[in-house]
């Protein structure tokens, strides 16, 4: 495992274009894009303020970088330099901009989400999208990038308008059976849209690509309901984290639950394996190693870390939520399938120390990561079913079926990694510190060789 | 005689009422033995009877032979000599003989009398012992029993202000749920109204915002792109809707069919792995069943048909509709299932009778575990009765040393009452036993002592007599011969029930000592050496059996006892003798 140096960034701004060659980041007001083997500046554009959003377009040519307090949003061209493109929403605001699958239009969220404006780069043509509805996730495209989900609110009621993103014609408007719709997602396949009320009520709509409901989910009543839903890259299975500490599944085919995966706080589960990450303060030094060291600034105060196989029973650490405060912080959060569906890494927020690592083909728990403080962010390796998190420290944390290893990020002047993304080779990691970045390139088999 | 033997008796049973506080020497007690024997031998030699003059000899004899007369004896005592003062011998003694016997039969019922009394007595005290306890309990249960009710009426009305209290709560609840709908349909209206209201705002917003927006394009662009694909774009209109639509469909059927295919490819393996399963429980199953020839064929050839059948379906089903085949996927592997569980319970009988014939032969085979058993279990038993033994121990030690307050607390702490009274009674039963034996040796002590000192009186008598006879050789001789030779035979009649008599009235003695002391060892230790002292004179018992004895005592006090024991005696004897003396006064 090799780290490269480290480049400063700015508000966690960092992206790898989709085709994997370039990393664009964001340093205040410039825009600097790298290239991912070698690093170095392939161009430098400098934005009118701060960036506050930045996104490659899917054909990985243009970049888009979004100022919302100016309510500005840029376009720089990687082929071409000269080229500029900039939209101002003026004085209606922005809140949100993203590119549409065809990476020839921009999506802006207006403020108060008063509309959805389309900005098309092809012909500078402009169409509006009204009542668009605010919520958790109340946009998506499909992964084909053909059609636009988009809940809406109108009468005090929710909607869903789907559009079809070649030419913004609205395919089907239907009204949804949901007090609050909170979020909308397309299955990988894009035939089935996943809809969830608000955690008030738990309840799942599934609802084909024409309009049809195909089946409703609800596992209890009276009490805070769906957190987060995420649909395995098969699109076979729906995973549905809730507010009771539980993952449900439901399959592609009858829509029931298949499997509920709970996460009690003492694991006695044999076939499970419990990782804990174990802390040990390297022996203190002499005074000259000391004095060098502190000359060094180097990692003194790093503490090195190691996993063990605890015995089990384990007792995971539980913080108790606080009743009487809105969006307690209890139950499944983040749930996140491994590229070939074959393991669900879950988190539960009143356990923010562990992570959850569920054996789908199995429908059992694998693996449980206890680390020593809360875990930021962990994501899968797009090739590989190899799992990577942070804590914001300055190790990094892999998991694999093999096994779990930490490792120290080696960067001076302690690198914290607040979040992580992997490449989509899966052969380097971008590790993103508070005002820094750097790759972590995993040791391929050819390297070994 | 028989009123004296009354008091004596009277006097005896007042004793036996104080046996709980008087202690009572084992010596005296022989003495009182001594003193019904004695003066039957020496007083008709040694002491002038005040009843019986030489002056009314005659009178004598009337009175006593209508006092025969009147207890239903012979009464020919009177000697028809024509002296009128002489005494016919033979019927006298009859008489007295006669006397004697009766004597001894009270004595006999008198002292079985007394031992009823005792034992009534000590029932009796048991009866009211059990009877205060059992007053005790009955209060104890009583009390118990009212608190029972106080406790069930406090629960009870516990009861009806709980009923009360969920009443009230079920009310409470109620109300609140009323409250909660209310409140949930208003705040739902107010967010309704309130949503409007934002609505209606941002509706306003935006036209205020629109409105002002001038005509001028906020998009700033150095060239417009062309489309990511290279193509140019559509014209919007009802063609391109279609399209969409069209697209739409497209797309979704081809998710369905692809969903459609990897059901049907799903659908096939299982067959292929259902097919494949059956085949391997066909040959499994198959050749374990030797023995159940017939049946067997049978179920093969069905199987093989069910195979076919199904694998022609299987085949088939492809073709056929998928309902079709469901139906007939389903009652394959019903039937399958049918076979293989009736299959699996032949199995299991099999496995059944299999085991029964391995448990008989399992009954003859372990004969040693069997023998290891029992030498396992006679083992545990002797343990339990060493056990037992030593418990025992503890408890005599107990009862030996008296009570103390510490002792009575730990045997409290220890036994129930129930327990120590059982203890108790098998204690009593011990002693009452012991004191049988006790009573046994007792008599073959005294008879060994009257023997003795018949003995002598017998060779002083025979001294006196020989001496009488030499010395003056009166017309009287011919009497006292007699004389003397009638007291050697009554004496020699009258050793065997004295000692009866001795042997029942002993043990009264020792019962009493044995209740009231709760040590017995200081009164054995005076008596026990003096018997055994004899026995080993009278070699009614061997050496070695006195040096077997010596451990149960100190062997100094015992000379002493023996001594001190002898000494009383005769003082005793003196006394009673002097007793019975007076008594004749009395009765004169």
């Amino acid at each position: 495992m090799n780290f490269s140096e480290v480049f400063k960034q700015s508000n966690q701004l960092c992206k790898v274009s989709p085709n994997g060659k370039y990393l664009a980041t964001c340093v205040q007001y410039r825009l600097v894009v790298r290239d991912v083997s070698t690093l170095q500046i392939l161009q430098l554009y400098t934005c009118l303020d701060q960036i506050s959003h930045m996104e490659w377009s899917s054909d990985s040519l243009f970049v888009l970088c979004a100022m919302y307090k100016r309510g500005l949003v840029q376009v720089w061209s990687l082929e071409q330099p000269d080229w500029h493109c900039k939209i101002d929403e003026g004085s209606i605001g922005l809140v949100s901009s993203r590119w549409s699958p065809d990476g020839r239009h921009i999506l802006n969220t207006t403020e108060f989400h008063l509309r959805v404006t389309v900005w098309s780069l092809r012909t500078k043509a402009v169409s509006y999208i009204k009542y668009p509805k605010a919520c958790q996730k109340g946009i998506d495209f499909s992964r084909d990038g053909c059609y636009l989900a988009l809940a809406e609110r109108r009468d005090c009621k929710d909607y869903i308008s789907v559009f079809v993103c070649d030419d913004w014609h609205l395919l089907r408007h239907f009204e949804t059976e949901t007090q609050d719709l909170a979020g909308l997602e397309w299955s990988p396949n894009g035939c089935v849209l996943a809809v969830w009320d608000s955690c008030l009520e738990y309840k799942v709509l599934l609802y084909s690509l024409d309009g049809r409901l195909l089946s409703t989910y609800s596992a209890y009543e009276w009490s805070l309901g769906v957190k987060t839903v995420s649909w395995s890259p098969s699109s076979q299975f729906l995973a549905i984290g809730s507010y009771d500490e539980k993952v449900r599944i439901l399959n592609h085919i009858t829509w029931r639950k298949i499997v509920q995966f709970e996460h009690p706080a003492t694991i006695d589960n044999t076939k499970a394996t419990v990782y804990k990450e174990v802390e040990r303060r390297p022996a203190v030094p002499s005074d000259e190693l000391l004095l060098h060291n502190i000359t060094m600034g180097s990692t003194l105060f790093n503490t090195q870390s190691k996993y063990e196989i605890c015995e089990l029973p384990v007792q995971i650490p539980l913080v108790k939520p606080e009743p009487d405060r809105a969006n307690p912080k209890i139950g499944v959060s983040v749930l996140a399938f491994s590229s070939d569906s074959r393991y669900l890494a879950t988190k539960n927020d009143n356990m923010a120390t562990a992570v959850w690592v569920w054996d789908v083909q199995k429908m059992s728990l694998e693996a449980v990561l206890e680390q020593t403080s809360a875990v930021r962010c962990f994501q899968w390796d797009p090739q590989h079913p190899r799992l990577a998190l942070c804590t914001g420290n300055s190790k990094l944390y892999l998991w694999s079926p093999g096994g779990c290893v930490s490792v120290q990020v080696p960067a001076e002047g302690g690198f914290q990694v607040q979040s992580l993304m992997w490449h989509c080779s899966g052969n380097s990691l971008i590790l993103l510190g508070k005002e820094q970045l750097c790759l972590c390139y995993m040791e391929t088999e050819q390297e070994e060789q | 005689m028989s009123e004296q033997w009354t008091t004596e008796t009277s006097m005896d049973n007042d004793e036996i009422s104080r046996i709980s506080h008087v202690t009572m020497s084992p010596s005296r007690q022989n003495n009182l033995t001594s003193v019904y024997s004695f003066p039957l031998s020496k007083s008709s030699y040694n002491i002038i009877s005040a009843f019986c003059t030489e002056d009314n000899v005659s009178h004598c004899i009337i009175y006593i032979s209508q006092e025969l007369d009147s207890l239903g004896l012979a009464t020919c005592i009177e000697a028809s000599s024509p002296g009128g003062a002489g005494l016919n011998a033979v019927p006298a003694l009859n008489a007295m003989y006669e006397l004697l016997q009766i004597h001894r039969r009270t004595m006999c019922t008198l002292e079985e009398l007394e031992k009823e009394h005792l034992k009534n007595l000590s029932s009796l005290q048991h009866m009211q012992m059990t009877n205060s306890r059992l007053k005790d309990q009955l209060e104890l249960s009583i009390r118990e029993k009212s608190r029972l009710h106080e406790t069930e009426r406090q629960l009870q009305l516990k009861i009806k202000t709980l009923q009360s209290c969920l009443k009230t709560e079920k009310d409470e609840v109620q109300k609140l749920q009323n409250i909660v709908a209310s409140r949930a349909s208003q705040y739902s209206h107010d967010a309704k109204r309130k949503e409007r209201e934002a609505a209606k705002l941002k509706e306003r917003l935006s036209q205020l915002l629109v409105d002002r927006k001038d005509k001028k394009l906020a998009i700033d662009m150095l060239n417009c792109l062309g489309r990511s694909d290279g193509k140019r774009s559509l014209w919007r209109n009802a063609k391109a809707t279609a399209s969409h639509e069209g697209e739409m469909y497209k797309s979704l059927l081809c998710g369905y069919e692809a969903s459609q295919k990897a059901l049907v490819l799903e659908n096939a393996e299982l067959k292929k792995v259902l097919q494949q399963m059956k085949k391997e429980m066909i040959h499994i199953l198959s050749p374990r069943k030797p023995s159940a020839i017939g049946a067997t064929a049978d179920e093969e050839q069905v199987d093989s048909d069910g195979e076919e059948k199904t694998g022609n379906s299987s085949r088939e089903t492809l073709d056929q509709s998928c309902e079709h085949a469901r139906e007939q996927l389903i009652n394959s592997i019903r039937q399958e299932w049918r076979k293989l569980k009736s299959h699996v319970e032949k199995l299991d009988n099999q496995a059944s009778q299999a085991q029964t014939q391995m448990e008989c032969n399992k009954e003859m085979i372990p004969l040693e575990t069997h023998e290891d058993e029992m030498e396992r279990m006679r083992s545990e038993v002797q343990q339990c009765k060493e056990f037992i033994h030593a418990q025992q121990q503890l408890l005599q030690q107990q009862f030996n040393t008296s009570f103390d307050d510490e002792t009575a607390a730990l045997l409290n702490g220890c036994y129930t009452l129930e327990e120590k009274e059982r203890l108790k009674e098998e204690w009593r039963l011990f002693e009452e036993q012991k004191r049988n034996f006790e009573k046994e040796r007792k008599n073959f002590t005294e008879a060994a002592i009257r023997l003795g000192r018949e003995k002598r009186a017998f060779e002083e008598d025979r001294a006196a007599w020989l001496k009488n006879h030499f010395l003056n050789m009166t017309p009287f001789a011919d009497r006292r011969r007699w004389c003397s030779s009638d007291g050697q035979s009554a004496l020699s009649i009258k050793s065997e029930p004295d000692v009866r008599m001795s042997a029942v009235k002993t043990p009264k003695a020792k019962s009493s000592t044995y209740a009231t002391f709760s040590t017995p060892k200081p009164s054995r230790s005076a008596t026990a050496p003096s018997t055994a002292d004899l026995y080993r004179t009278l070699r009614l018992i061997p050496e070695s059996r006195h040096s077997s004895r010596g451990s149960w005592q100190e062997s100094s006090p015992v000379e002493d006892g023996e001594t001190r024991v002898k000494s009383k005696r005769v003082l005793r004897c003196d006394d009673l003798s002097i007793f019975t003396f007076g008594e004749d006064d009395g009765l004169t």
